[in-house]
């Protein structure tokens, strides 16, 4: 089954070409991408996630609001239940702040140099890793 | 109101039966067990919205949305875009426009890729239909893929079909061609600023008062709001009024069913060792293709046409 990624761009940069190609590259890689527009505060993202039931939430950055935006969105996704969802991020990512960004639970960073094949290799491998496994996973099943 | 709990739980139901990992049946079960669904389904209203692409139907459904919450009703989106054939990717874009919503546990807004199937719809919508039905929700609006003029499935899930256009997408023979604008309970001419608003829906109104059935053309301007009020007027007249769709719905699901069924035989039949030394006759020449389709034929257990 395809694999089912939410692209969201959270935050007040207007920019979203970066988020739009993405989706686009996602989709020729035979994904399904929910894309939900621009300056989407983390619970707009958390509660597509969680309607959507998507693999992964690939999140763009580039205002440099990473460090609140995140653990805001890990923290929902927690008191969800969902936190089984992986999360990746990208955008302008500065290198010191990448460790603790994992230390939340972020499972990788793309950064600007990052290639589409690069993106679309990563969130397969995590899909891979976190077993959401799509075509096998019970609905709603204890976890 | 409809507990955040239930949203998690029904959006993997609906995964469920979309990926075919268990069928309505099961999931559905399974929902109940959770203390999420209500006694059998069929409360809750089932509104289609279909029309071109581009024509803001997402935007009307938005509007929806915030009218039916208005009234006191919660409200589940089932939203389908299509799939590509080559890839099977997709792209779900039609949150886009109601996100606004996010933080109400009244509204459950899911997006659907069409995946294989070509009438408009996924395979699972009529299943993420009932499971959101059985969860609980009021009512349940389901927006197609932009369609041109034949993909009509959402004739067999919903209970009112609201068709919507634009202005100025031909002239009036457009009205009278066979297809979406024989489903069409309520017309809808959205972006009703624009020029040949009027032009577009007198057609219409033309079209409708040589039918038999009574169907409102309304316009529309889904972004500021303007005209749905009276399709809110529409649309709750249409909720009590006599079940005028449900010998047509009964029919085309059935009819469906069935030619599924037929594809199904043939495809067996095809694998059978005399239709394989037919068609190893017809790599060899031995045979025309017309020869081959009609020793074929009686073989698919279907009725036989002469060719």
């Amino acid at each position: 089954m395809p694999i089912k990624v939410l692209v969201a761009k959270p935050g007040l940069d207007g920019h979203d070409r970066g988020a739009k190609i993405v989706a686009r590259a996602l989709r020729d890689a035979g994904m399904e991408v929910v894309y939900t527009g621009l300056h989407q505060t983390p619970e707009m993202i958390v509660t597509a996630a969680v309607q959507e039931d998507v693999d992964v939430v690939g999140v763009s950055i580039l205002s440099g609001a990473h460090m609140t935006i995140f653990p805001k969105i890990m923290a929902l996704l927690k008191e969800h239940d969902v936190d089984d969802i992986a999360v990746v991020g990208g955008g302008v990512i500065q290198e010191a702040d990448i460790p603790k960004l994992k230390a939340l639970g972020v499972r990788e960073i793309f950064n600007a140099e990052a290639t589409t094949q690069e993106l679309i290799d990563g969130i397969e491998r995590i899909v891979g890793e976190t077993g959401r496994d799509r075509s096998r996973r019970e609905a709603g099943a204890a976890r | 109101m409809i507990a955040r709990r239930a949203h998690r739980d029904l959006a993997r139901a609906i995964t469920s039966v979309e990926n075919g990992i268990a069928d309505y049946q099961v999931t559905a079960a399974r929902l109940a067990a959770q203390g999420h669904r209500r006694e059998g389904a069929g409360h809750a209203a089932i509104i289609g919205v279909t029309g071109p692409p581009g024509a803001g139907k997402s935007t009307l459904v938005d509007r929806l949305i915030e009218g039916f919450r208005a009234n006191g009703e919660t409200v589940a989106v089932i939203a389908v875009d299509p799939s590509s054939p080559f890839t099977h990717g997709a792209v779900l874009g039609d949150r886009v426009r109601m996100q606004r919503h996010a933080g109400d546990a009244g509204v459950f807004i899911r997006s659907m890729a069409s995946r294989s199937a070509g009438g408009g719809l996924a395979p699972a919508t009529r299943d993420a239909v009932r499971l959101a039905d059985a969860a609980g929700f009021d009512v349940v609006v389901v927006e197609t893929v932009g369609v041109g003029q034949v993909e009509l499935e959402i004739v067999a899930v919903a209970d009112v079909i609201v068709v919507v256009t634009v202005p100025a997408l031909g002239d009036s023979v457009q009205t009278i061609k066979a297809g979406l604008t024989e489903i069409a309970d309520i017309f809808v001419v959205n972006m009703a600023d624009r020029p040949g608003a009027n032009a577009t829906a007198v057609d219409l109104k033309h079209m409708v008062r040589e039918g038999k059935r009574e169907i409102p053309v309304l316009q529309t301007i889904a972004r500021d709001g303007t005209g749905v009020s009276e399709l809110f007027a529409a649309l709750g007249a249409r909720r009590g009024a006599e079940d005028s769709n449900a010998v047509r719905a009964v029919r085309f699901e059935l009819v469906r069913r069935a030619r599924d069924e037929a594809v199904r035989h043939a495809l067996a039949a095809l694998d059978s060792p005399d239709a394989a030394a037919i068609l190893e006759r017809l790599r060899a020449h031995e045979l025309t293709r017309n020869d081959a389709i009609d020793l074929l034929l009686p073989m698919l257990g279907g009725p036989v046409h002469a060719h």
